[in-house]
């Protein structure tokens, strides 16, 4: 059963994935390619990803991090966080293991909230198509509402989890 | 491309100075990146398809024909709909945003797409969750959504005065 549940979301899109092969072959192949395509996307970013995830957990101190990004970091946690996600690339999943790294060294919910949040509204290089598609005031829009909204949801977080419960699980061990 | 082979070396050249410092934890840490990546394969094998899938159903042809300039609130709502079920690589965004713009949809409906684009995502929720744990990535999720109401209504309010 645990099994089924593991691979639930997968074998729906499956099924998907068949029905619009039965309908349209064509649309069902394009995907499949699609689906290709975006695996060499992925591949192209997630496992050095994961490399630097494990290596930050092997060597980055607690202490130096808590220092950094903990409850008594301030304005430097902002800024760790801004520098973080806005050199980031690549979609938002590949943050989430950073994002609980960080978390698990001590990294206070706050930072990490603004960080995803920073992800997904400035990063660098994303920045620079959006003002070449819609011009800069549209992007510093875009930008500084999402900057504020998520630090906003950042302190929101930080009063209403406990660090402990989303540490629960463990995507490191092998378990 | 660039981004990757970079992204490579300097992960190479890290992991070479983890290694001459001290190998037993650098195989540790290899062991534990190789544990995530087992770990959350099939939520990430779910991702793939639904990006394939996403991609193939949704051209920007229809995408624009579905939040037009006049399709108001509704067509913002349409928008953050379609976001949230999208999943697409972040440098195609803004391109394929400019296009559906071009192909006659609304800038404050495009708006609501492309914030629920980058932020909300039905696809990685299996991941999110499997990592986060279920309330925690709901409410990022739903606060996220609110992100692209409030971002699509300034720029309907604020944009014809700039």
């Amino acid at each position: 059963m645990a099994i089924i549940k593991r691979y639930r979301a997968l074998i729906i899109l499956s099924i998907i994935l068949l029905g619009l092969s039965l309908i349209s072959p064509e649309r069902g192949t394009q995907a499949l390619s699609l689906t290709s395509a975006s695996l060499i996307d992925m591949f192209s970013l997630l496992p050095p990803i994961l490399v630097l995830v494990g290596l930050i957990d092997q060597w980055v101190d607690k202490q130096v991090l808590i220092k950094f990004m903990g409850d008594d970091s301030k304005f430097l946690g902002v800024i760790i966080a801004l520098l973080l996600g806005g050199l980031a690339a690549g979609p938002l999943y590949i943050a989430f293991p950073i994002a609980i790294t960080l978390l698990k060294k001590g990294a206070n919910i706050r930072y990490v909230v603004f960080f995803l949040g920073v992800w997904t509204t400035a990063k660098l290089p994303i920045v620079l198509f959006e003002v070449a598609a819609f011009g800069w005031k549209y992007t510093l829009i875009h930008v500084s509402v999402g900057l504020i909204f998520f630090y906003l949801v950042g302190v929101f977080f930080e009063k209403r989890f406990d660090p402990n419960t989303l540490l629960k699980e463990d995507i490191t061990s092998n378990e | 491309m660039s981004q990757s082979i970079f992204l490579y070396g300097l992960i190479a050249i890290l992991t070479g100075l983890s290694w001459f410092k001290d190998r037993q934890k650098t195989k540790k840490a290899l062991m534990k990146a190789k544990n995530i990546l087992v770990k959350l394969a099939p939520e990430l094998l779910a991702i793939l398809l639904f990006v394939g899938l996403s991609l193939s159903i949704l051209t920007p042809e229809t995408i624009s024909s579905l939040i037009g300039e006049r399709s108001g609130v509704i067509g913002v709502f349409i928008a953050s709909f379609i976001g949230t079920f999208a999943m697409l690589p972040s440098f195609v965004v803004f391109p394929l945003a400019d296009t559906l713009v071009s192909n006659g949809a609304g800038l404050v409906q495009v708006s609501a797409f492309i914030a629920t684009l980058v932020s909300v995502g039905f696809a990685s929720l299996p991941m999110e969750r499997r990592i986060f744990g279920k309330e925690f990535t709901y409410m990022r999720n739903l606060s996220a959504m609110l992100m692209a109401f409030i971002f699509s209504f300034i720029i309907w309010v604020v944009l014809p005065w700039l």
